[in-house]
């Protein structure tokens, strides 16, 4: 079956049209249920003693204290608890070469990074496991720090993990062309260093886990706030030594993930381990203060870049050098490689060049580990080529937009394979840039730039074009040997009152993904979109899926969801023409009724059929399918991802005083294929722009040369607020995948791809008159009057 | 993380408040707005502190004229500061500052008694109370005394009171005809603690400039105070900023940065004060 | 600890009113203002997302103004009026915020939500057409990290509006 998409008026057109998210009004009334709010009967309380060193040996734990605390139950040390739960190393066997050591729940003999978690205290309350943890008295003895990447591999730096050899945990190195040709010859070379700011997620809900051991049953049942639901139950099960079906995952409201909640954190499963071990259900909410501590950080990373072009400003060559410190594990089960390999995967990605070389350095440190957050690589990669292509117009002279023009890859050369090697099915560079150029209204904002410069008033416009990764085949986690589905599956159910029940692997973070599917399920059986229930997040009664992450949701889930849908009316119409004596084929269903497909007349509601087949079966014919339940399930195969493309631009004011950046207007188009809700995806653009500028003007974890992090509280660490982010103009252009019927490919890291690079560019812009650059995020006051040669 | 509080007393006036201060021998702290105090509670760095509950004592709180000064109450609210009308005629530096501390939540709740007591370096108030010189009225077991702003802010976080002491007022002179007053900060975010700020309090007999946020403790710029009574031009006041400030490295920014600031705010305090 | 500071007591009740209902409670000195309601009372709107109070996700209203319910104490409450979530949704004081909420999407995970209408109410209380910049000053101690705030601001503008206009809108 097809849906003529094409056709608004088309019946039961919910597909494209923005319908209202079924969970947000329990949210905006205070009965949202995330973790936290979940109370079980005898539930105890842990909290963690963690290192306030970056490097030592544990010499020992004295626990007298701290048991004696009025509510404390019991405590673990990293050797008790190791009898519960298993160690793991996180390697992917497709990331040739990639190795790290292994890591257990709670440290054993030896802490690695400021926080990692050392004693457990389980008690009545959390206060009360606080009151016992700071009791606990840990003796260590420190240990030489590493914290800085360049040296990291040096031979007097010492090693983290002596049995690994090295400090290099990965390294890859991607060449295509003869590039050292190119740059010889080359009529322009442009050179730059960027540095992007080791930053964190900060998500408002922190980490939280409920973990419910029933030994009677043998069943453990975990209430997590978690993108990954069945990627944890097997990680549980194989770590606690349980059957993984005996391992239920619950996944309920989730305040903001983005990428920090699809990791194995050591503390939640020393939690679940716990509760295991004493058969109680055990509450982990991680405090603000070890958010900052244990939630993955990510792109900590420092670059060399060059990039050739010729005498017109056709790119040439481009050649990075990608340096990223990973802290002292390998972030399990995902690995922490993947963020300098999406770096080489991406650089030059919009556009259309032959020589391409790509190393990325993959180094230990004493530091939180990081791992994916939001848009992996895809702000790293954005920003060196896009500072790269900007520089290199300013080399020559040349209008920022015309120098994209010139070589972004044309929109009929697809398919395309780039010189990193990555297969585009089809993008839209120019029709994208063309309508942001009119979204903007370019030529009138340089016109007031260049009137406002007369002022002494220095305003940037930065152009920044943008691929983006999403709906991920095995190539990316599976083919490693990662138990990560890239498949997904929906089952949809009609139940006797002709409502329909939709079950899906893919999860709810906030993000739409239940108000997505209603309408796909919606448009598919043709009821109306409120006849739909979704249910996500819940290991036991939903299709094996992956979940939430590297945009899929919609393209992944969705399109299961369509299929399961148009499944399900297939099976309708089938008991429907028995019932109306017509031909299946004749029949549609049309908001909620079995209707004549010709005229669209109404011959049955669903609720009588219901009411035939579940209570009056035997007035049907014997032997006739009436399977009111169907499930399928959907995976990519034509290409290991599907790409999709947009462009961002920024305008903005630089106090060159006082080096302030006010951010005064954003814009976005981008090309997520089929846009099934509308203001969903652009929601999820602002929000994700958002979290890009957060980047770019503010977050950056601070580290002492002892490891310490000495920003790790809300006030130091600095997100974006309201009142100093822009309104922001988003526009779309459509080119469905055609790998699937929906045609969606994902958006939710798309703001967050582009967004850095757009103001970094801006900020450039603006500073251009006066010869400052600015290349190292966070850009700060402090690091922009550096640029202009001020302080 | 979950506060460790000692134990909790509301006080009934002020006296009750004093005398429980003494008993308590140090080991209890005034609780007012609470709002760095419940904080630090929160993250367990307040020690294992008890807490005298002061804000039912009414006698703490108001805003009143009295003769040539302005007395504002130790309780007395961040907004209320900022919708004083009092305020805004009398010590319009003060009226400036209020709004531009934390946000809305926090303003309903913290106080100016409890901003003095707890004398962040990067406060708006503590400033304010230096430029504008003015007494901070504080009350212990042997009676109440005044103590000159400039005189009350000794360190980092750390003040004049001794432990059986509290704040229970401010005395503020009120501006005098032609008299401006200016209150500007740079902060990254909308309320949070600035890189720098200054109150700049422009008599006709001589001017004031108290900065935060460059230096351990809310700090008078006296050498560029003087310059500018000599009629230096502001860039020359600024420059001497150099020698007047103590500004540190953070996170946040580089001691050089903050410095640079003040010089820049220096400048626009007194183009507002003198246009 | 002297003998002194151990007179002070580690627990105190008190009596207050939460939503329009009388509240006896005898409650630990610690336990702030969110814990209070989210624990003792089963009220798990306010949500405690810092605890230090900065993100504002715990905002709610005592005695008429907005507060940070982390810190507060529940000891300080003797007496007092708190309004959460819950209870301004039962009176109907929220619906037109919380519509335009739905409508404009200015939510994504819901958990900065009951802390934002807070901050957006006590703006709107102001009367009046607030200009964006005033919104956005007004809910900048909120954090949000999903939206991008744009969505947050539209909605408060919108029933700005309608209240302005002596529209309803309705719930």
């Amino acid at each position: 079956m097809t849906i003529n998409f094409g056709n608004p008026d088309r019946p039961n057109s919910y597909i494209g049209r923005t319908v209202p998210r079924p969970n947000a009004r329990r949210l905006v009334e205070g009965r949202g249920r995330y973790v936290d709010d979940i109370v079980l009967p005898r539930m105890l309380h842990v909290a963690f003693v963690r290192s306030p060193h970056a490097h030592a040996r544990i010499l020992s734990v004295d626990t007298q204290e701290a048991a004696a605390v009025r509510g404390v139950r019991r405590i673990f040390t990293g050797t008790e608890l190791a009898e519960h739960c298993t160690p793991w190393v996180a390697v992917l066997a497709h990331l040739k070469g990639l190795k790290s050591a292994p890591q257990h729940a709670l440290a054993v003999d030896r802490v690695t990074w400021t926080g990692e978690a050392v004693v457990a205290v389980v008690a009545d309350s959390r206060a009360a496991a606080e009151d016992g943890a700071a009791l606990v008295e840990v003796e260590y003895d420190p240990l030489p720090v590493v914290t800085d990447i360049r040296t990291a591999l040096d031979a007097a730096t010492p090693l983290i993990h002596p049995d690994l050899g090295d400090n290099l945990t990965f390294r890859r190195l991607h060449e295509q062309g003869e590039v050292d040709t190119v740059f010889a010859e080359a009529h322009t070379v442009v050179e730059a260093s960027f540095k992007t700011g080791r930053h964190t997620g900060v998500c408002l809900e922190p980490r939280s886990i409920l973990a419910d051991y029933n030994p009677a049953e043998g069943q453990m049942t975990v209430h997590h706030s978690t993108q990954a639901p069945h990627m944890m139950q097997s990680i549980i099960a194989r770590h606690l030594d349980l059957p993984e079906g005996k391992v239920r995952v619950i996944c309920g409201d989730v305040g903001g993930s983005y990428g920090i909640k699809v990791h194995v954190y050591p503390d939640e499963m020393a939690t679940a381990a716990i509760a295991k071990a004493m058969g109680r259900p055990v509450k982990f909410i991680a405090d603000r203060i070890e958010s900052f501590t244990t939630d993955i950080h990510a792109r900590d990373h420092e670059i060399d870049a060059r990039i050739a072009i010729d005498g017109e400003g056709k790119i040439l060559a481009i050649d990075v050098d990608d340096w990223t410190g990973i802290g002292p594990y390998s972030v399990y089960p995902r690995t922490s490689a993947i963020e300098g390999n999406q770096v080489v995967n991406l650089c030059g990605g919009p556009y259309d060049f032959a020589a391409y070389r790509a190393r990325t350095t993959v180094v230990l440190q004493n530091k939180t580990p990081t791992c994916q957050y939001r848009a992996v690589g895809h702000p790293i990669a954005a920003a060196i080529t896009e500072g790269l292509v900007d520089f290199a117009a300013e080399a020559l002279g040349m209008d920022p937009v015309e120098i994209r023009r010139r070589n972004l890859i044309k929109d009929d050369a697809y398919p395309y394979t780039s010189p990193a090697n990555m297969r585009f099915e089809g993008l839209s560079h120019h029709a994208s840039l063309a309508k942001l150029l009119e979204l903007m209204d370019y030529d009138g904002l340089r016109a007031e730039q260049a009137a406002l410069r007369e002022k002494g008033i220095y305003r940037g416009i930065g152009i920044a074009s943008f691929i983006e990764l999403t709906n991920p085949s095995p190539f990316m986690y599976g083919i490693g040997g990662a138990r990560i589905s890239a498949q997904d599956g929906c089952t949809v159910r009609m139940d006797p009152d002709g409502s329909v029940v939709a079950m899906s692997g893919v999860t709810e973070q906030g993000q739409g993904t239940e108000a997505m599917l209603a309408q796909v399920v919606a448009e598919a059986v043709g009821v109306p979109v409120g006849r739909v229930k979704v249910i996500t997040g819940d290991t036991q009664t939903t299709p094996y899926g992956g979940g939430t992450w590297a945009s899929r949701g919609a393209g992944i889930g969705g399109e299961a969801a369509l299929q399961a849908g148009l499944a399900l009316k297939e099976s309708i119409l089938t008991v429907a023409a028995s019932m109306l004596q017509a031909s299946a084929e004749g029949l549609d269903i049309v908001d909620g009724a079995v209707a004549d497909k010709a005229t669209g007349e109404a011959r049955m509601p669903l609720e009588e059929l219901g009411r035939i087949v579940y209570f009056r079966g035997d007035t049907l014919p014997k032997g006739l399918p009436r399977e009111l339940v169907q499930t399928r399930h959907f995976i990519t195969s034509d290409y290991p991802f599907a790409f999709t493309n947009g462009v961002q631009a920024s305008y903005l004011e630089v106090d060159t005083e006082t080096g302030f950046v006010k951010l005064l207007k954003h814009w976005c188009v981008e090309d997520c294929g089929r846009v099934i809700n509308p203001q969903l995806v652009d929601e999820q653009i602002r929000g994700g722009i958002v979290q890009g500028i957060g980047g770019a003007l503010y977050e950056e974890c601070h580290y002492d040369e002892d490891g310490q992090l000495l920003n790790a509280n809300m006030a130091d660490y600095l997100v974006p607020m309201a009142a100093e982010m822009p309104d922001m103009v988003i526009g779309h252009v459509e080119t469905p995948t055609k790998e699937s019927v929906l045609g969606a490919k994902g958006a939710g890291e798309a703001g967050t791809a582009g967004a850095p690079a757009a103001v970094m560019n801006a900020i450039n812009d603006a500073l251009r008159p006066l010869g400052g650059r600015v290349t190292e995020m966070p850009f700060t006051p402090a690091r922009i009057l550096a640029a202009l040669g001020t302080v | 993380m979950k506060a460790a509080a000692a134990g909790y007393i509301r006080a009934n006036d002020l006296p009750h408040a004093i005398s429980l201060l003494e008993q308590s021998r140090g080991e209890a702290r005034i609780l007012a707005g609470g709002q760095s105090l419940i904080a630090s509670l929160n993250l367990r760095l307040a020690g294992e502190t008890a807490l005298i509950d002061i804000n039912g004592v009414a006698e703490l709180s108001g805003i009143e004229l009295v003769g040539e000064q302005l007395r504002i109450g130790a309780l007395t609210r961040h907004r209320e500061l900022a919708s004083s009308d009092l305020v805004a005629r009398h010590v319009p530096a003060i009226a400036q500052a209020a709004p531009l501390i934390a946000h809305a939540a926090i303003r309903n709740r913290g106080t100016i008694g409890g901003s003095l007591a707890y004398a962040d370096p990067a406060a708006e108030l503590p400033a304010c109370m230096l430029a504008l010189d003015a007494q901070i009225v504080v009350r212990g077991p042997a009676g109440e005394r005044r103590v000159r702003a400039g005189d009350f802010f000794v360190d980092l976080f750390t003040t004049d009171l001794a432990e059986d002491e509290m704040i229970v007022a401010v005395e503020v002179p009120v501006a005098v005809a032609g008299e401006r007053q200016a209150t500007m900060e740079l902060a990254r975010r909308s309320g949070d603690y600035a890189l720098a700020g200054i109150v700049l309090v422009d008599r006709p007999s001589g001017v004031r400039a108290a900065f935060f946020g460059v230096g351990p403790t809310p700090i008078l710029a006296t050498g560029a105070m003087a310059a500018i009574d000599r009629g230096a031009s502001p860039d020359e006041a600024a420059a001497l900023l150099e020698g007047d400030l103590q500004p540190l490295d953070d996170v946040h920014a580089p001691a050089a940065v903050r410095l640079h600031l003040a010089r820049v705010l220096l400048r626009r305090a007194l183009a507002a004060t003198r246009s | 600890m002297s003998d002194t500071a151990q007179s002070f007591p580690t627990r105190v009740d008190i009596s207050l009113t939460v939503n329009g209902e009388p509240v006896d409670a005898r409650v630990d000195v610690s336990r702030h203002l969110v814990d209070f309601l989210r624990l003792d009372l089963g009220l798990t709107g306010a949500h405690a997302g810092c605890e230090h109070g900065v993100c504002g996700a715990c905002t709610l209203q005592v005695d008429g103004e907005i507060v940070r319910g982390c810190l507060m104490l529940a000891a300080q409450l003797d007496g007092a009026e708190v309004w959460t979530v819950e209870g301004l949704t039962e009176t109907g004081a929220l619906a037109d915020l919380q519509a335009a909420f739905v409508e404009r999407n200015a939510l994504q995970c819901g958990f900065c939500t009951p802390g934002m209408l807070f901050a957006a109410a006590d703006i709107l209380a102001q009367g009046g057409q607030p200009s964006r910049v005033a919104i956005r000053e007004h809910i900048s101690g909120n954090y949000c990290r999903c939206t991008g705030y744009e969505a947050v601001v539209d909605a408060i503008e919108t029933v700005a509006g309608a209240r302005a206009r002596g529209e309803e809108v309705s719930a």
